[in-house]
């Protein structure tokens, strides 16, 4: 069967830590991060990589645009 | 086989399913954090990306926290005095018929200052696009009350809440618009969902085909969120956005063409 498999890249300097990603996420990768960019904000990343299907609603809602999201199909 | 597939597996060109417009400029969007101003621009340049209509659409920046909307779209832009973009948009458009002109004005400017502007160009039909971010505040002058702001809602100037006998009702400015002739589409939208976003992209680009049939305003209302005006986080803001705003400003569209 095959599978989706999903991966965000955020641009991190970018990033201003709203966090409006985080509910939008229907599978719970993402998390704003411990650490700070260069602005002091707490950034976004994926906390948990392997549930990301890439159906790219993160980056829907990401008011900065700095999600870039990739997405491909494996099979088992 | 599926576990061992990296991120860097991934992300690959060929794998790509979004990324942001390339009809951003470099320049970081002045905005704060979780201002739905950001997504409403990168609808609006979605739409002239894949319509193809760079080149042809002349854009009016409003007096605000937009007023630098110029700044961060590659499209050739004015910036209009507080309130009449749609005056200069008129005039834009009457000059170069054949090009997308669109305005983009927040709730201050627009439902405010710019009523009188507003109103005639929509009672005129000029057959331009007037996109109307409405989040009840005046968000960069520090949170004033607006005529958009809801009864009971705490503003700077309001600080015990909008009190209707003394400073007067709420203008619902999407709802009087579609009452005149001039209008073609009238539609309200948010942007605070995945949702909710793929929603108002597909009214921004009906609203931006619609030029094309000569028929007067489209009207694309995005009701936002100003975490910093009403003093909350951005997710909590949404949320208050959705339990307080969405009873008086409700979603949906209110005037479609009738063949539609």
């Amino acid at each position: 069967m095959a599978k989706v498999k999903g991966s965000i890249v955020v641009n991190i300097e970018r990033c201003k830590g709203c966090g409006v990603c985080v509910p939008a996420c229907p599978t719970e990768v993402i998390a704003l991060h411990d650490e700070v960019n260069g602005k002091g904000y707490h950034y976004a990343y994926m906390a948990n990589p392997e549930a990301c299907t890439g159906c790219a609603n993160c980056a829907m809602v990401c008011p900065d645009a700095v999600i870039t999201v990739y997405r491909m199909k494996v099979n088992e | 086989m599926a576990e061992n597939i990296t991120n860097k597996d991934i992300v690959k060109e060929e794998n790509l399913v979004f990324k942001k417009t390339s009809l951003f400029t470099e320049k970081p969007l002045s905005y704060c954090p979780g201002c739905g101003h950001g997504t409403a621009h990168r609808l609006v340049l979605e739409t002239i990306e894949e319509m193809g209509i760079q080149s042809e659409t002349i854009g009016i920046a409003p007096v605000g926290c937009s007023v630098l909307a110029y700044e961060f779209m590659d499209i050739d832009m004015q910036q209009a005095a507080h309130g009449r973009a749609p005056a200069l948009a008129t005039a834009i458009k009457r000059l170069y018929p054949e090009k997308f002109v669109f305005t983009y004005q927040g709730d201050g400017d627009l439902a405010a200052i710019g009523t009188a502007e507003t109103i005639h160009a929509c009672n005129r039909g000029e057959n331009i696009v007037i996109i109307f971010v409405n989040n009840g505040i005046y968000g960069m002058t520090g949170g004033q009350m607006a005529p958009t702001t809801l009864p009971g809602m705490k503003s700077s100037t309001s600080p015990y809440g909008r009190e209707v006998i003394s400073m007067g009702n709420p203008l619902k400015m999407t709802e009087l618009v579609a009452q005149l002739p001039g209008t073609y589409y009238v539609t309200r939208q948010a942007v605070h969902t995945p949702g909710a976003v793929r929603k108002a992209k597909k009214a921004i680009k009906q609203a931006f085909e619609n030029q094309k049939l000569n028929k007067g305003v489209s009207f694309v209302e995005i009701v936002s969120n100003c975490n910093s005006g009403w003093k909350m986080e951005p997710v909590q803001a949404n949320e208050w956005m959705v339990e307080n705003m969405f009873p008086f400003y409700p979603l949906g569209d209110i005037k479609v063409p009738a063949e539609q």
